[in-house]
């Protein structure tokens, strides 16, 4: 390579392309009916983080209310808290639903998993654009659901179907089923419909990940985002159909009075927490493998140093979906499952926690030794990495039998799965869009405030969650909106953390915001990655690459060298051939 | 190595071949892949139904026993067996067919694929319809959930006077083995274990201790699981049915070739799917015995 | 960008199956339909629905292997498929498993007064 062609390589990706994908064509109907994914992932973002706005509305509300053990707005003199139960309920619901399931693989996934396999697109585009108007027609029935609850509230009108929802996210039988009056069926729906978004995106990815990857891009060269993406996939694909049917089931029971779940019709409540279970238990995982695979692309761009153990890491992602499916069973301890499934199911959730540990010490010794770049993204890596060891070890006090007893319904399973769901998915979340958002969106977000936002969420989510631990070994219960004096300590810290942790969020809106409008443009590669979606012009052009990138090894960080004119890195291969290679610097 | 971006619009791509393949066999590998893993989501939902089946039978053997041998009739559910395995194999006549680019034999082969699905929803429904005409519902309606059972020789204390005497009058005409010895008789509970069976309390009424009413409920059950299953499975069968009336019109209109028949292989391979289920759903709720 | 290792039909013709197969296999199925409901003339007590689910699995291998082409495709297609039949054995399994450790009749409540 001359030097002109070097200078030319360095400088071709790093002007902003004249038409990029958001200028490419204009128009609401473009954007509806894009084939695109990277516009798929845009309007994914779009609908997730209005739900994530909304699920933290109740998640500060709730917390608000539980500031005393009176009622303070949720509940009346009779001390009825009616409101309460629906606002966790629906705080759970769109949660799961509709933040952390489909979080990281909608809106990273999509945009980034063709652009890593260097192709212009997932196998099947149709498909891709036919999940996001599934996800945003059951998010409709949640709207639907919401405003029910609202409207009854405030002005006491009664949509059909039901208002509101107050059996708790994990819909239990016979309440579900029979006494509630809430909006079951529409949520039912909803969840249904989102389920099918979950699974045909599943099925995209496995086809892009077998079919569409470059020459020279065996499994095992592969970004490790790719094996996490293709983990969660084959949970999507096994699981979620669970999910589905025992929804219809739900419905079923509901509408038409059938009796599987129902006691008093010769049928059995703890089979619905079999079937709900089944597909639950390994959600969590769809939950926290792309998180984990965004983490092993962070760690080793911000450490400047090739990841640790890539086929660990591979294989531990595999073994963890796998495992996924075989311990369902430690939701049920104390539900009147049998003795024998009980102690089949806690051993085999010690197994679990076995890939997952290996990941946590490959992201260690990966940070051993490198040259540690504390940018944003690497301050949500490293706060995932004591948020996550935090919620697996509880996790395993949780999976033996004799402390789940005590511990079950508690806040502590309550700090618990907010230490993995939040702490660790979350954290990822924000540092994947941190990572990204100037491939995104071309522009780049000001550091320092991504810092100090990272700091006080880091800060506030502690003071939330682990006070919540030592309520639960206390005795608290979960989903109760009034207790005894001794827990009020416990809930006003609880609650503070919470405002603090909102106030971190609303800075990190804020300083995404501020990106978009007066945000310094983005070089095509900020961090240094040599993963092949930094080999195109931030943001990319509508068919992802000028020339097909090569593939080569995806965490091979010394290929790149920071060019401090351009505020960027430039590509500049180690030498193989006998061509030299001369930086334009040093002409 | 790399296509050159065309200076139109990038979809203008050639017919067939989506832009982001390189070749036509990459493309048809992927369709197909995709297609599997979406049958295999399909198998999952079915399995959550036969794990309620699995766990009813297994608990409960002589209620499925009973209500299999009442209600249900092998010769339908063996006709019915036959008609998807035929429309299978006109199914896979018509893939072969649009591979070699025959395209009055597909034609003409879909169409008696959809015919075999006509029959098989016709014969269901005439299935139906004589379990409605027993007034074996799903859900609440049903009679087996009904304070009287219709059986014979099964009648509780303090009975409703009119209205079980007429239904088990009413199905005794329209089924003259009601009340002889050629019904199929439901077998008396075990004894519940000890400590389990309510003690007989005054609660201001009579309380009556039926255990035969719970085996009653549980026959509503085995309804229950008979027509979701059989429901979701005929759901499928609408479904597939649309599908290859899709393809047949496109067919018609020659959109197939020997380069191109992507969508009739995808389709066959739902429609075979739809046949996989029943050939476990037909000796699993028919041939119980 | 096609790399060997990934694309599983490189070849430019595609695998046709001949009507004689076809019509083996159509004849296979009917003999396992007559077999499968003669078969419950036979009693043979708790194995007769094991039987039953192994002649069905006999012609769903047909069907799969040969109407579904599987015999002829990326062996990873019938990864899939066999991936999901066993996760659904798996849930089956446990499910039962569990429920036959409690294995009590569920007594509905008492009926009061009239029914």
């Amino acid at each position: 390579m001359s030097t002109t062609q070097a200078s030319a390589a360095a400088a071709g990706p790093d002007e902003p392309a004249a038409d990029n994908y958001l200028t490419h064509r204009r128009g609401v109907r473009s954007w509806l009916l894009t084939l695109d994914h990277k516009r798929i992932a845009v309007m994914y973002m779009v609908a997730i983080l209005g739900a994530f706005l909304l699920g933290g509305i109740f998640a500060v509300l709730v917390r608000t209310e539980l500031l005393t053990p009176k009622p303070v707005f949720l509940g009346n003199a009779a001390r009825e808290w009616d409101l309460y139960n629906h606002l966790f309920t629906l705080h759970g619901a769109v949660m799961v639903f509709m933040f952390v399931i489909p979080g990281i693989p909608a809106i990273m996934g999509n945009f980034v998993l063709p652009m890593m396999l260097g192709a212009k697109d997932v196998a099947f585009p149709r498909l891709n654009l036919l999940s996001f108007h599934l996800y945003a027609l059951g998010g409709l029935f949640f709207v639907y659901v919401l405003l029910g609850g609202v409207l009854q509230a405030a002005f006491g009108i009664h949509l059909p179907g039901g208002f509101g929802l107050d059996t708790g996210w994990t819909f239990y039988t016979p309440y579900s089923t029979g006494k509630s009056i809430t909006g079951v069926i529409p949520a039912t729906m909803g969840a249904f419909i989102m389920g099918f978004s979950s699974i045909l995106t599943g099925v995209n990815f496995v086809a892009s990940i077998h079919m569409l990857r470059p020459r020279g891009m065996t499994w095992f060269r592969m970004p490790l985002f790719l094996w996490g993406l293709y983990a969660t996939s084959i949970i999507q694909i096994l699981a979620t159909p669970v999910l589905g049917i025992t929804l219809l089931l739900l419905l079923a029971e509901r509408a038409l009075g059938v009796g599987i779940f129902d006691p008093a019709l010769g049928g059995d409540p703890v089979l619905f927490q079999h079937f709900f279970w089944f597909y639950s238990h390994p959600a969590v995982y769809i939950m926290i493998l792309p998180a984990m695979g965004v983490m092993s692309e962070l760690v080793p761009t911000f450490a400047r140093k090739h990841i640790f153990g890539y086929r660990f890491i591979a294989y531990s992602s595999i073994a963890i979906a796998l495992l996924s499916f075989l311990v369902w069973g430690h939701h049920m301890f104390v539900s009147g499952q049998s003795p024998l499934a009980n102690a089949i199911f806690s051993l085999l959730t010690f197994s679990v926690s076995i890939p997952s540990a290996i990941k946590v010490f490959n992201w260690l010794a990966t940070l051993y030794k490198g040259d540690i770049r504390l940018q944003t993204p690497m301050l949500y890596a490293l706060g995932f990495l004591v948020l996550f060891t935090v919620g697996g070890l509880t996790g395993l006090f949780l999976g033996a039998l004799a402390t789940n007893v005590p511990l079950h319904d508690t806040y502590f399973i309550v700090a618990h799965f907010h230490y993995v769901m939040m702490g660790s998915v979350l954290f990822a979340f924000l540092g994947g869009m941190y990572y990204w958002w100037p491939k995104f969106f071309g522009k780049m977000v000001d550091d320092r405030w991504g810092r100090i936002a990272a700091l006080v969420v880091f800060v506030g989510f502690n003071l939330t969650f682990f006070v919540q631990f030592v309520a639960g070994s206390q005795g608290m219960p979960r989903r109760y909106a009034s207790y005894p004096e001794k827990y009020r300590i416990y809930h006003v810290i609880s609650s503070i953390g919470a405002y603090l942790m909102a106030v971190g969020l609303v800075m990190v809106a804020l300083n995404w915001w501020h990106s978009l409008r007066r945000g310094r443009p983005a070089p095509a590669n900020p961090w240094g990655s040599n993963t092949l979606e930094w080999r195109t012009s931030s943001p990319p052009p509508h068919d992802n690459f000028a020339k097909a990138p090569e593939a080569d090894d995806p965490y091979d960080v010394s290929a790149w060298r920071f060019d401090q004119a351009s505020g960027g890195w430039v590509h500049e291969p180690a030498q193989r051939g006998f061509d030299v290679v001369v930086p334009p610097t040093k002409a | 190595m790399s296509q050159t971006t065309p200076v139109t619009d990038p979809h203008d791509h050639p017919p067939h071949l989506a832009h982001h393949y390189d070749t036509p066999q990459q493309q048809m590998a992927s369709g197909k892949l995709g297609m599997w893993v979406f049958l295999g989501t399909e198998v999952l939902m079915f399995g959550g139904l036969f794990v309620a089946y699995a766990v009813y039978r297994h608990n409960h053997p002589e209620v499925f026993e009973y209500a299999a041998e009442k209600y249900l009739n092998k010769i339908w559910g063996g006709i019915n067996t036959l008609v998807l395995i035929t429309s299978s194999l006109t199914m896979a006549w018509a893939v072969r067919c649009s591979q070699l680019g025959q395209k009055r034999a597909m034609v003409t082969l879909l169409g008696l694929t959809l015919l075999g699905g006509v029959a098989f929803m016709g014969i269901k429904a005439v299935e139906y319809h004589d379990k409605w005409k027993h007034h074996v519902f799903v859900g609440p309606t049903n009679i087996y959930r009904q304070a009287q059972s219709p059986a014979q020789g099964e009648s509780t204390a303090s009975a409703k006077p009119a209205a079980p005497a007429a239904d088990s009058a009413r199905l005794k005409q329209e089924d003259p083995n009601i009340g002889t010895s050629d019904e199929p008789r439901l077998r008396p509970l075990a004894a519940p274990p000890p400590g389990l069976a309510p003690a007989a309390k005054q609660r201001g009424g009579a309380e009556v201790h039926d255990p035969q009413r719970n085996q009653r409920l549980l026959v509503s059950t085995f309804f229950s699981i008979y027509f979701l299953m059989t429901g979701l499975h005929g759901l499928h069968v609408l479904v597939g049915m649309g599908l290859i009336s899709w393809i047949l019109v496109r067919g018609l209109r020659g959109a197939f070739s020997p380069q191109y028949f992507t969508p009739v292989d995808l389709v066959g391979l739902y429609w075979h799917l739809v046949d996989l289920i029943w050939i476990f759903l037909f000796p699993l709720l028919y041939l119980i015995h | 960008m096609t790399d060997p290792n990934t694309a599983v039909q490189t070849a430019d013709h595609v695998h046709v199956v001949p009507p004689r197969v076809l019509l083996n296999v159509f004849a296979g199925l009917l003999v396992l339909t007559v077999l499968t409901v003669a078969a419950t003339y036979v009693n043979l007590g708790a194995a007769n629905i094991w039987l039953a689910l192994g002649i069905a699995l006999a012609k769903a291998a047909l069907v799969a292997l040969y109407f579904m082409h599987l015999r002829y495709d990326s062996p990873f297609n019938a990864v899939v498929l066999l991936c999901a039949l066993l996760f659904v054995a798996l849930f089956v399994g446990a499910a039962v498993i569990d429920s036959h450790q409690y294995r009590v009749e569920f007594e509905p409540p008492p009926v009061t007064g009239t029914p």
